[in-house]
Formats: C-alpha cells, structure tokens, sequence
C-alpha cells in the first residue's frame, strides 16, 4: 500500500539533521512566542483605552489607544509572518508528524486558522477605521480581534496539549486510524492547564514590555500624564496577572506530575523513586544527583501530591533513552520559577502603593525593576516552553512517536537554519529600531494622525 | 466526503491567487512603476498605500489552504513539503521579508533606510508567488511521489512546467494589480494615475497569457498525463472558460470597466485552478487517488463542520472588510467629525468598596480552591474565581488616574 511508505518504516534519518529540525523549530517558536503574547492582551488593553475615553470623554485616552493600536497592527503583522512560517516548518521539518496524525489534530489548526481570519479582518477595520466610523461602532470593531486573539492561541495550546498527553485516536500500524479530533484536542488531560498559564503569560509579558519604554522615560523625568496614563494601564495588567501566574504555575506543576512523572523527575532532577522527594534549588543533575543545591526535605512529595510522604517517581522508572536532557530542563524550569516569583513580588508592590495611596510608586529603584522585568519576562516565557517541549524529549507525541521518527529525510537543513538566523537577526534589528523611531515621535493629544 | 475538503482547499487556493496575487502584484508595481503620465513616484506612492487594510486578510488563505491540506490529507502534506521543501522554504523566507518589510514601511516614511526597505519589499513580493508557482508546477507535473523526501529535491521544482507556472504566478499578480489600481486611482479621482495602470495592466495581461499559453505547449511536452486531462473533458471546459475570460478581461480594461474587469479576471483564475484539479483527478499525486489520501471519516466530517462553522462567522466579515476598503471607509485622511458622549462619570465611593470586597473575596476563595483542590471541577473553579479577582483588582488600579502632577 503506498500510504505504508510514510506512515509505516521508519526511514533512518542522520541524526544531525535531528539536532538542527530541533533547534530550526525552536528558534522559530521563540521568535513567535512572545508576538502572539502582544496578540492576546494588547487588543484587551487597548480597547480598555477606548472604553475609557467613550465614558469620561477624556482625548488623552483616545490618543493612547489610537497610538497603541497602530503599534499593535506592526506586531501583528509580524506574528503572522513569523506563525505562517511555523506552519510551514511543521511540514517541512516534521513530515512524518504531519502524515501519521495529522488527521488527528489538524482540526485545532484549521480553527485557528479561521480565528486569524477574524482577527486579521477586524484589526484592519479597527486601526483604519479610527477616523471613519462612529465611535461606538469602532469600539464594536474592537472586540472581535480580542476575542479572536484568544481563541487563536486557545486552538494552537490544544494541538501542544494533546502532543503532551494524545488522546482520542487507536494506533494500528504505526498511523493513526478512527481518530476523534474533536475530544483529542480538548479532552486531553494538559489542554486547561497550559491555555489558562498561558492566556495569563500574554497578559504578563506583554504588561511589562510595553511598561518598559514608560518606566524609561520616568527615570529620565518624563512624567506628563500620557506617559503616567500608558504606564498605569500596562503596568495594571501585568500586575494583577504575575501574583496569579504562581498559583496556575502550580496547578501546571501538579498536572505534570500526574500526566509526565518522567518529566517532573527531570523538571527536579530526581533520579530515583522517592518517598517523601525533596526539592532541590538551584545545583546542577551530575547524572545522579543534584549537586550544589539548596535541599529542602520533602517539599516536591508536598507540592506536588499534597502528602510530605508521597512516591515520586524518579527518572530511573524509564531507561535512559527515554529521559530528556536533565538539566536544560531543570535550568529553563528553575529560571521560570525564579522569573515568576520576582515578577508576583513587583506586583504586589505596584498593587499595594496603588491600592493604599492611589498613586504610582516615587521609588526610582521602582521603575529600574520594571525596565528589567520587561526582557525577563520574556525569558520566562521561553523557559516555560523549553520546559513543556524539550521536557517532553525524546518524544513528539507523548509516550507514542519519537522526534526523530518524524524528522524530515530532506537534506540541507543547515542552509535553511543558516538562513532563518540571518533573517530573523535582520528582523530584530529592524522592531527595534521601528520601536525606537515609534518613541521619538511627538505626542499630541487633540489632534493626531 | 473524501473529495469535499479538497474543494475548500482549491477553492481556498483560487482565493488566495487572485487576492493575494493583487497584492504581491502592487510590490511588483513598486519596482517597475517606470515614468507614466502620472510620475514616477506617484505610481510608487499609489501602488504602495493601496493595499493595507486587506493585507493580512488576504494572506490567511495560504494558511487556511495549509492547515485544510494537512487536516484532511496528511499523507499527501507530508510528501509535498518533505519533496519540495526547497521552493517551499523560499517563499517562507520571501513571506518573513515581505511582512517585515511592510511592517516597517509604514512608519519610515522619508526616513533614511527607506529605498532598502523598498526593494526588499518587491522583490520579495516577486520572489514568493513564484516560488510557490513552482510548488504547483511540480505537483502538477506529477513529480512528487508518496513518502518521506522520495523525490527529487531538485528537479521537482526547477524543471519547465514549474518555471513557467512561476513566471505565471507573477505575471498574473501583476495584471490583477494593474487592474485593481486602476480602478482605484479612478475612485480618488486621479486621472493620470488610472491611464498610467491602464497601461500596465494591459502589458502584464499579455504577459500573463503568453505564460499561460507557453505553459499549455511546454505541459505537452513536460507532463503528458496533465496536457491529456486539460485537454479532454471538464479540464477543457475550464481552459476554455478560463481563455475566453482572460481574453474578455483584456477587453474590459481597453474599454475601462475596471470592476467587471477585476470579477472576469477573477474568473479565469478560478477556471485555471479547477481545469487542474479536473485534469489529474482521481489522483493528487501519483499513484495515490484524493480518496486514499483522505483522512478518516470523524476526520473530514471535523473539518466539514469546522469550514462550515466558520464561514457563517467569516464570510460576513470579509464583506464588510472589503466594502468598508473599496468605498475608501479605511483611507487614510482628514479626520471626520468624532462626537464624544457623555461627560466624565467620576468612580462611586461605594462602588470602590464593593469591588474590593469582591476583590478580596475572590482572592480567598479563589486561592484557596486552586492551591487546595486536586485537578478537576473545583480547581477549575478556584482559577475562575482568581480571574475575577484579577479583573476585579485591575478596574481597582488603572480606571482611577491619578491626580499627581
Ligand atoms: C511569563 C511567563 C511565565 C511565568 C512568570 C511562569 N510561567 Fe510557567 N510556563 C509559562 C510561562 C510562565 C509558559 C507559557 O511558557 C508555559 C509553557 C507551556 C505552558 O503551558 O505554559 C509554562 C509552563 C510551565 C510548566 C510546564 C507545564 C507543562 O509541561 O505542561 C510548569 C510546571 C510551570 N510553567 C510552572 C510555573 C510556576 C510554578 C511558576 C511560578 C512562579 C511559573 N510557571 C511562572
Ligand atoms: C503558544 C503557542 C502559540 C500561540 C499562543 C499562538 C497564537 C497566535 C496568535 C495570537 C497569532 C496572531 C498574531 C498576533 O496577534 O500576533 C498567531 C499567528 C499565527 N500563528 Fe501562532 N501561536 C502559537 C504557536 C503557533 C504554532 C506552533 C504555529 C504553527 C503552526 C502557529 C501558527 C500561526 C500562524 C500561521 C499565524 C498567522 C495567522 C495569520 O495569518 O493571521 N502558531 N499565533
Ligand atoms: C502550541 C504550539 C507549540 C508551542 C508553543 C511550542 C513551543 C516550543 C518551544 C518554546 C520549544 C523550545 C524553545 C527553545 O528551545 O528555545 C519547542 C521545541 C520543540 N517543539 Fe514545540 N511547540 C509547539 C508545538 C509544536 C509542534 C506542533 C511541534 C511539531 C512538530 C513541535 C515540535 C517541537 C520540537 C521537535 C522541539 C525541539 C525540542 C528540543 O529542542 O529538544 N512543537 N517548542
């Protein structure tokens, strides 16, 4: 049978191509990841903006979302060039992946695939439309994009659920048959989990990014009420969602532990059965153990199964081909953790002078936090995805297909890794001068094009 | 059912030509906008700012022709991308350059670094509908056989049939241009601008068609299975219908009926589309029919209901997308008189306490739940309640500006 030709042998595949499919695929995630947090929260805080000036009536809120929303489009634009490559990438890196189950989660892509319709139709009928259509009718423009925002990146989370834990299919000769798309995608066990975690990281990410630019210029003494306004704003939403994102943390976390006990073992550095496992800060897995780390006795059994004296099961319950690369993985996961926590701190501070005084915090080492937290907010994100994805190694699809058994056998991969460095080198050098041109333009609140 | 999500596929595929097409076609104009009556940086500037508001709209329709193909007949995506992921691969390339190039356009205008953004912006736009002109040639010309990189990864895309698809591909994008900013330029009223696109619309149209024809006699040659199915039966039907409204396009633009210019344009893209489907079918590639390569039948009935689900929403939206764009509601320009409602409802005392005793609330429980509760209903709860609070807190802190000075 001809179909046997891809979904049944496993070609050999040099495993140097392995290695760069991998990191060709990350790189372009990484890339991708932090635009699509811009796509999930920015349409929310711009349309606050708008909703704002629509009951008090005050231009400065009319100018800020006007401003925001067309810094908004440019990103926009930007995640749909770099997601379309992801699209492409799945094909071009992974064919196998795509041939043996794609009819199982493909569904989650073509709705998505749907909502970047919505999204990409009314963005353009919102940035637009500012001056054309009536007020109300603008505003109205403006929720379709948030709502389509989120289900975007809702649909996507379902396809990298159900790669985490594949559900809703029978394997017969290596392919999938009598697959069920719509309960593969959102009855597997780590859909909720990872879209909640990361529907808050967007809000996070993309609070103290666009914080950033603001708490630059208040330590240069750039303090008129736009800039105090756009500060607020940003910093509002990044700082009721960092003190969450902890709590989600630890729900993913018990998940994992339930789901993925070989990757929670590697999210610790845990490398046998344990009862009553400790949790180990910071070190380094020489392959044993933890070394150089800070033990606290019994910690992981309590968080991660409510009982100080719970098993947990250690890296030795599978051989050693099956285990991910320990310490990417614990590294990525620690610096995640480590990121949240800072990131919950500063925000408890904002929402408290906030609360208490009704006034933005005086403290310059206030807004030399936030200027950091922007970029390591960013880190976090990436580390949470190393986490997830490189956590799930050596498999594509949990517990089912292994990633090197969906590579492509197409050679020349190098050149294409090559070529997507130099491009997206190029295309960070230009946001960034984009975003630096954007800052320097005047302000004017009556009257702005 | 096998052949239903097939049909959104092509009809997703005839959709992206012709719209996209017009819009790496106005990149192309960017490049060779030559003097005209007009100037030449006007024909620049007009070829430049006509497309932005559908811009993103129209490129979903590779993605939607992407993730229906994958969904429906992942065997078959598989062996496409895993043979022509050369050609594949550049037009990804040319798609970051072009999205980045226009993202960036439009906030440097007059700025230094503007020319350089310009021509990677054209050629790129050259660039990717060729490219992906090549993808259907190597399709068509059935050099793509089943499994995992089994064909050549280079003659499978640079060989005649390919080419000339390719030089079809841009050729035709630009006619479509042409043609669209003609009738644009006529809306703004500029006269000089409307026989300036009339013109190159009339010479990208005949390009267009001496691809199409050489196309016809080199597919004879190339890929004698396709020639027979274009030639015989539905294929011939369509080529025909596709001839006749090329030509009667050509006719339009002469006489300059620009809007039934664009539909019989459009037309005899759709045509050129359907007479290939009709002309290798059963098969998609060789030795494996549309039946074989289709998924499972929960499979296709999930996208069937998907597609259908989301036209309802989309298909209206698009309308009024393209309404809006063509009666000039999304120009830039002079702002229209903006009222302001009501005047400034200051924050309740009262209102503030009872939000932050919700606030408050929400956090207990919340918290509680989330931290407490094993996975399941309850901790779904306990998240929910966390949100609200969230949003709760959030009203708290950013509706109040402060009065600091
Ligand atoms: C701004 C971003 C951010 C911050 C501050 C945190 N996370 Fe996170 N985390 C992510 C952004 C993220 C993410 C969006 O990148 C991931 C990747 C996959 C996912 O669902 O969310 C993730 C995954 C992820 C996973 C793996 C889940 C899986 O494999 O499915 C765990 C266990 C945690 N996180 C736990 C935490 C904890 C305990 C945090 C506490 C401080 C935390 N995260 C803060
Ligand atoms: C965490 C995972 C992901 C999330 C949350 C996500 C979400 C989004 C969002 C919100 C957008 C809209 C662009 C924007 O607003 O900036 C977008 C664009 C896009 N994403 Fe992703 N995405 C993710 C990963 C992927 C992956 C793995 C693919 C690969 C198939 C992909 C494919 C796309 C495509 C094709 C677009 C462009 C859509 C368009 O043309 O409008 N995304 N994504
Ligand atoms: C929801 C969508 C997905 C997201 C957000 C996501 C995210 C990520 C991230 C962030 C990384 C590692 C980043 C880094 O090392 O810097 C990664 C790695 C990877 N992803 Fe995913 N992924 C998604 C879906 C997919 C899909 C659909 C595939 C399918 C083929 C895939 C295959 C891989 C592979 C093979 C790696 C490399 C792992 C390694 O380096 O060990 N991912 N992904």
């Amino acid at each position: 049978m001809t179909i046997a030709a891809l979904g049944g042998a496993v070609a050999p595949v040099d495993p140097g191509y392995l290695f760069q499919a991998r990191q060709m695929q990350a790189l372009s995630l990484a890339v991708h990841i932090p635009l699509v947090c811009f796509g999930i929260a920015f349409p929310a805080m711009v349309l606050f903006c708008e909703w704002r000036h629509l009951r008090t009536g005050d231009p400065l809120f009319r100018t800020l979302a006007r401003r925001w929303s067309k810094v908004m489009l440019g990103l926009f634009a930007i995640g749909v060039v770099t997601g379309t490559i992801l699209s492409f990438e799945l094909g071009l890196l992974w064919p196998e992946f795509m041939a043996r189950y794609g009819n199982v989660f493909g569904l989650g892509f073509t709705l998505e695939g749907f909502s970047f319709f919505i999204e990409a139709i009314f963005i353009a009928i919102y940035v637009y439309g500012w001056d054309r259509l009536r007020p109300r009718l603008h505003f109205l423009a403006g929720i379709p994009v948030a709502l389509a925002g989120v289900m975007g990146s809702l649909f996507v989370i379902s396809v990298n659920g159900w790669m985490n834990h594949p559900t809703g299919f029978t394997t017969q000769d290596g392919r999938a048959v009598d697959a069920r798309p719509w309960s593969a995608l959102f009855g597997n066990g780590y859909f909720w989990h990872e879209f909640v975690h990361m529907y808050v990281a967007g809000f996070v990410v993309a609070g103290f990014l666009l914080a950033v630019p603001y708490a630059w210029g208040f330590l240069r003494g750039r303090r008129d009420r736009y800039r105090r306004t756009a500060l607020t704003v940003a910093l509002s939403a990044a700082a009721v969602a960092a003190p969450l994102q902890v709590f989600i943390g630890d729900w993913a976390a018990r998940e994992v532990a339930h789901h993925q006990p070989v990757k929670l073992a590697a999210l610790e550095g845990l490398a046998r059965t344990t009862r009553g496992a400790p949790e180990h800060l910071l070190g380094w897995y020489d392959g044993r153990d933890v070394v150089y780390g800070v033990e606290i006795p019994r910690l992981l059994s309590l968080l991660a199964f409510h009982d100080p004296d719970a098993t947990v099961a250690g890296l030795d319950t599978v051989p050693v081909e099956d285990q991910p690369p320990v310490n990417v993985v614990r590294l990525a996961f620690q610096s995640m953790v480590g990121i949240g926590m800072l990131l919950a701190l500063l925000s408890v501070v904002y929402l408290y002078v906030r609360l208490r005084h009704r006034r933005l915090p005086g403290s310059p080492w206030f807004y030399r936090a936030v200027v950091v937290a922007g970029p390591l907010s960013v880190v976090a994100l990436i580390c949470g995805w190393v986490t997830t994805e490189v956590g799930r190694q050596p498999w594509i699809v949990y517990g089912i297909m292994r990633t090197s058994q969906a590579v492509t056998g197409a050679s020349g991969i190098p050149i294409g890794y090559g070529t997507l460095i130099a491009v997206y080198l190029g295309l960070a050098g230009g946001v960034g001068w984009l975003l630096h041109r954007f800052s320097r333009l005047p302000i004017e609140v009556d009257r702005d094009g | 059912m096998a052949e239903i999500p097939m049909v959104f596929i092509l009809a997703g595929l005839a959709a992206y030509t012709v719209l996209a097409g017009a819009d790496f076609g106005a990149g192309l104009w960017t490049l060779f906008a030559g003097r005209g009556e007009a100037g030449h940086s006007a024909i620049r500037h007009h070829a430049r700012h006509a497309m932005g508001p559908v811009w993103e709209a129209n490129h979903v329709w590779l993605i939607f022709v992407l993730v229906v193909c994958w969904t429906a007949y992942p065997v078959a995506f598989g062996s496409i991308t895993s043979t022509l992921a050369v050609p594949l691969f550049v037009a990804a390339v040319g798609i970051i350059l072009r999205g980045f190039a226009y993202a960036l356009r439009g906030q440097i205008e007059g700025a230094v670094g503007e020319r350089a953004i310009e021509y990677l912006f054209a050629v790129s736009s050259m660039l990717t509908p060729f490219a992906l002109g090549t993808v259907a040639g190597g399709i068509a010309s059935g050099r793509v056989p089943v499994g995992n990189a089994a064909g050549d990864l280079v003659t499978s895309w640079l060989n005649p049939t390919s080419i000339l698809i390719g030089g079809l591909a841009v050729a035709a994008g630009g006619y479509l241009a042409a043609v669209y900013l003609a009738a644009d330029a006529r809306r703004v009223g500029s006269w000089a601008l409307e026989r300036d696109f009339r013109t190159r619309a009339l010479v990208a149209g005949c390009c267009a068609g001496a691809f199409a024809l050489a196309g016809l006699i080199v597919v004879r040659f190339d890929a004698p299975s396709l020639f027979a199915g274009l030639t015989s039966g539905g294929g011939n039907v369509m080529v025909a219908i596709s001839g006749a409204a090329g030509v009667a396009t050509l006719m339009l633009v002469w006489r300059e009926r620009f809007g039934l210019a664009r539909a019989s344009a459009a037309l005899a893209v759709a045509a050129i589309v359907a007479g290939w489907a009709l002309a290798q079918s059963p098969l998609l590639l060789p030795g494996l029919t549309v039946e074989q390569a289709a998924a499972g039948r929960s499979t296709l009935l999930a996208v069937i209901v998907a597609v259908a689900g989301g036209a309802i929403v989309l298909l209206p939206s698009l309308v009024l997308l393209f309404r809006l764009f063509l009666r000039g509601m999304l120009d830039h320009g002079a702002a229209a008189d903006v009222g302001v409602p009501s005047p400034p409802a200051l924050p309740h005392k009262t209102r503030r306490r009872l939000l932050e005793g919700f606030a408050a609330a929400m956090l207990v429980i919340g918290g509680g739940l989330a931290v407490l509760a094993d996975p399941g209903l309850v901790l779904g709860l306990g998240v929910v309640c966390l949100l609200a609070c969230a949003v709760a807190t959030f009203a708290l802190v950013a509706v109040e500006s402060d009065s600091e000075t």
